[in-house]
């Protein structure tokens, strides 16, 4: 059978694909307008029965009293809480594991322990909730305990301690990468003039990849911000002015699952709060995302 | 020139001052650093062997096979783990096709123009924004919009607005596309990754041939790009498996005694009629003619039981309930989607949670035992994504 290799092929078939393969990418666009959309609208509605003045100045968080105040300040201090003790876990551990990978293991224990490590934040976080409640704050109970501080059940340090352990891996293995960018010509450079590996790390090493480790720190951060069932489970979901870790206290995320953990009726002012704190924890992970974004930009070192 | 100070001369060959307490500094540090690495696997370690030792022993046959219940002792995941199954389903039915597709787009045909600039930033943005808010988009779209036709769609035709209002809601297909958006990043991403990889000569080559640009890509790059793509699918579809607060955003259920899926055996119960809220017929009058499709038993609004064979045509008044047995094809129907698609459900982490919150340590402990099941699952689909992954790194050498 001859056949005919002069024939064209339909073009047409190219022109579908390209358009679908589009679609297929423009969908990201609209999951983002799709998130900004329902967020802002429902919280238009509450804005209108609620002044922005009372939602950011009053320090009273009660939207299912009688009569209900609605000042975010208390669920903003839990949120800031927690991801405060989160960072004082996984900022020293994360980069101590990055700048031993980095500038001291050898290849083999670096390829072992960094997919190990990665493992951590594979953890589902509910399973994480469970083990913050009922392994870490019995543990830090009986540690506090003779120091003469009554760590309640619910407490937003273990919450954090927790969140600090899931985050080691978003801040160790991308600063871990941004310093193994470093070229190997300015190590050689520092050992040149005399300086042990330890000063090399320090003195060269991280300044020139600072903007890849503040850029994995924020990352890390703005998980913790957004993490919901650690703290729903262990941090207690009492919205107060949190001013220590030991206290219970609820986040933003974390009133959000409680007020959808009950019925949910459509259009009151208490659906429509659930909201307004969502606008208010976009506004925070949007924000720490273009802070990151603009210091890479701003102290990116380019070789 | 002044002669040379004789303090100033050194013997540069000899060791400079204070050179022992640099490097013991650098020995010390490998300490911390082990001791920090330690630290972060160690809680891995912990974190097993604590959930083994609170729920070790209730990991049984029946915790798989049974429902949950508030006898701790008789409680399991059965309707937890076939949710998660049917979620997990359709989340890799809209999440699989879309990522890759995005992905092939943003790498081999995307222009350099603002469009392309704005899905970038999109793409990057949705990976950093947090899952419940994920659940409070799909409250608004799926739950609210979608699922209440009759509010929003009062124009479309009856059927239609049945159709939406079974669908949509509180329902596994809402689940299952809320956690496919809340993936396509993941899966964006890798995808993009695994076929940058792939070098310029082989698409190079297929053009001279004749090859059109899918054509190329298909045949082509696709291939060579699959076990990276095959590692972003797995890690996406493990973290939407431990995802919980976007589920509890959209009203997973905490308490569910029934599958959305039919077993043969199960006991299957059919209504006749409008019935009001105390399951009376809102018409005692009207009747309706059914055939019957199983033998079973009928029973009547005076609860008197009418026993029917398959087949039969009876007049029925409107309040009966038939009963029967479901049988092997019955529950083979039941696995069409249209039938479990719009069906509320739970899942293992929502399970998880419920039994978390519950004081009685009996609860606890089941609580654990889903817990092992759940990190056993997503340990081991990471653990298969770092072994393909580091598999690929040996394997391919261009």
């Amino acid at each position: 059978m001859e056949r005919d290799f002069t024939k064209k092929k339909p073009r047409w078939f190219e022109g579908a694909m390209e358009g679908l393969l589009f679609a297929a990418a423009a969908a990201a666009i609209a999951i983002v307008l799709g998130i900004v959309y329902v967020v802002v609208s429902e919280s238009t509605k509450f804005f209108a029965q609620v002044s922005v003045i009372e939602f950011l100045t009053s320090t009273t968080w009660t939207p299912l009293f009688d009569n209900p105040q609605y000042g975010i300040a208390p669920l903003l201090t839990g949120t800031f809480m927690s991801t405060l003790v989160a960072l004082a876990v996984a900022v020293p551990l994360g980069l101590l594991v990055a700048i031993y990978l980095s500038e001291f293991a050898g290849p083999r224990t670096r390829e072992t322990i960094k997919p190990t490590l990665e493992l951590l934040a594979a953890v589902p976080t509910v399973v994480y909730g469970y083990f913050a409640l009922l392994f870490v704050t019995p543990l830090l109970q009986g540690w506090l305990r003779p120091f003469g501080i009554e760590l309640p059940s619910f407490n937003l340090l273990s919450a954090g301690m927790v969140m600090g352990l899931m985050i080691i891996p978003y801040i160790a293995s991308l600063s871990e990468d941004a310093m193994r960018a470093v070229p190997r010509s300015m190590r050689e450079g520092s050992y040149a003039m005399g300086a042990t590996r330890l000063e090399t790390a320090f003195r060269v090493v991280v300044p020139a990849a600072v903007s890849g480790v503040v850029g994995a720190i924020i990352l890390g951060m703005s998980r913790a911000i957004g993490e919901t069932m650690i703290v729903v489970v262990a941090g207690g979901q009492l919205p107060q002015m949190v001013t220590s870790p030991t206290q219970q206290g609820a986040t933003v995320t974390a009133f959000i699952a409680q007020v959808a953990l009950g019925d949910l009726p459509f259009g009151t002012l208490e659906y429509n709060s659930i909201f307004a704190a969502g606008l208010a924890l976009l506004v925070l992970t949007l924000m720490f995302n273009f802070v990151a974004f603009w210091l890479q930009r701003r102290y990116r070192e380019a070789y | 020139m002044t002669a040379i100070d004789a303090q100033q001369v050194r013997d540069i060959t000899a060791h400079p001052p204070g050179l022992a307490a640099r490097k013991f500094k650098d020995s010390a540090f490998i300490i911390w650093g082990i001791v920090a690495t330690i630290i972060g696997l160690g809680t891995l370690v912990t974190l097993v062997t604590d959930l083994f030792t609170d729920g070790g022993h209730r990991l049984t046959m029946a915790f798989f096979s049974s429902f949950p219940s508030s006898e701790p002792a008789q409680a399991g995941i059965l309707s937890a783990w076939v949710g998660s199954l049917l979620v997990i389903f359709t989340t890799a039915l809209f999440a699989i096709p879309i990522g890759i597709l995005a992905g092939i787009y943003l790498e081999e045909y995307a222009p350099k123009n603002p469009v392309t600039s704005a899905i970038e930033i999109a793409v990057n943005n949705l990976a950093g924004v947090p899952s419940i808010l994920f659940g409070l988009m799909a409250v608004g779209i799926f739950v609210q919009f979608l699922g209440n036709p009759n509010r929003w769609f009062g124009f479309l035709p009856q059927g239609f607005r049945e159709a939406g209002a079974d669908l949509f809601g509180q329902s596994i297909l809402t689940a299952g596309i809320t956690l496919s958006l809340l993936i396509l990043p993941v899966i964006i991403v890798a995808t993009r990754e695994a076929v940058r990889g792939v070098p310029q000569e082989i698409r190079h080559a297929a053009l001279a041939v004749g090859a059109t640009k899918w054509q190329s890509t298909q045949h082509h790059v696709l291939p060579y790009a699959l076990p990276g793509v095959v590692t972003g699918v797995i890690i996406g579809i493990s973290r939407a498996l431990g995802e919980t607060a976007p589920l509890i955003m959209i009203g997973g259920l905490t308490f569910v005694a029934f599958l959305p899926i039919t077993r043969p055996g199960d006991a299957t119960f059919e209504t006749i009629g409008v019935l009001d809220e105390y399951g009376a017929a809102v018409d005692p009058a009207a009747t309706e003619t059914v055939r019957i499709a199983h033998d079973g038993v009928v029973v009547l609004p005076d609860f008197t039981e009418l026993p029917v064979q398959a087949g039969e045509t009876v007049d029925l008044p409107h309040g009966s309930t038939g009963q029967s047995v479901a049988t092997l094809g019955d529950s083979i129907g039941s696995m069409n989607p249209a039938h479990w698609l719009g069906q509320e459900f739970t899942v293992m982490p929502i399970q998880m949670f419920n039994w978390t919150s519950r004081p009685q340590a009996e609860f606890l402990e089941i609580a654990a035992a889903a817990g092992i099941v759940l990190l056993f699952i997503t340990l081991l689909m990471n653990g298969t994504a770092i072994y393909l992954r580091y598999r690929l790194r040996k394997s391919i050498k261009w």
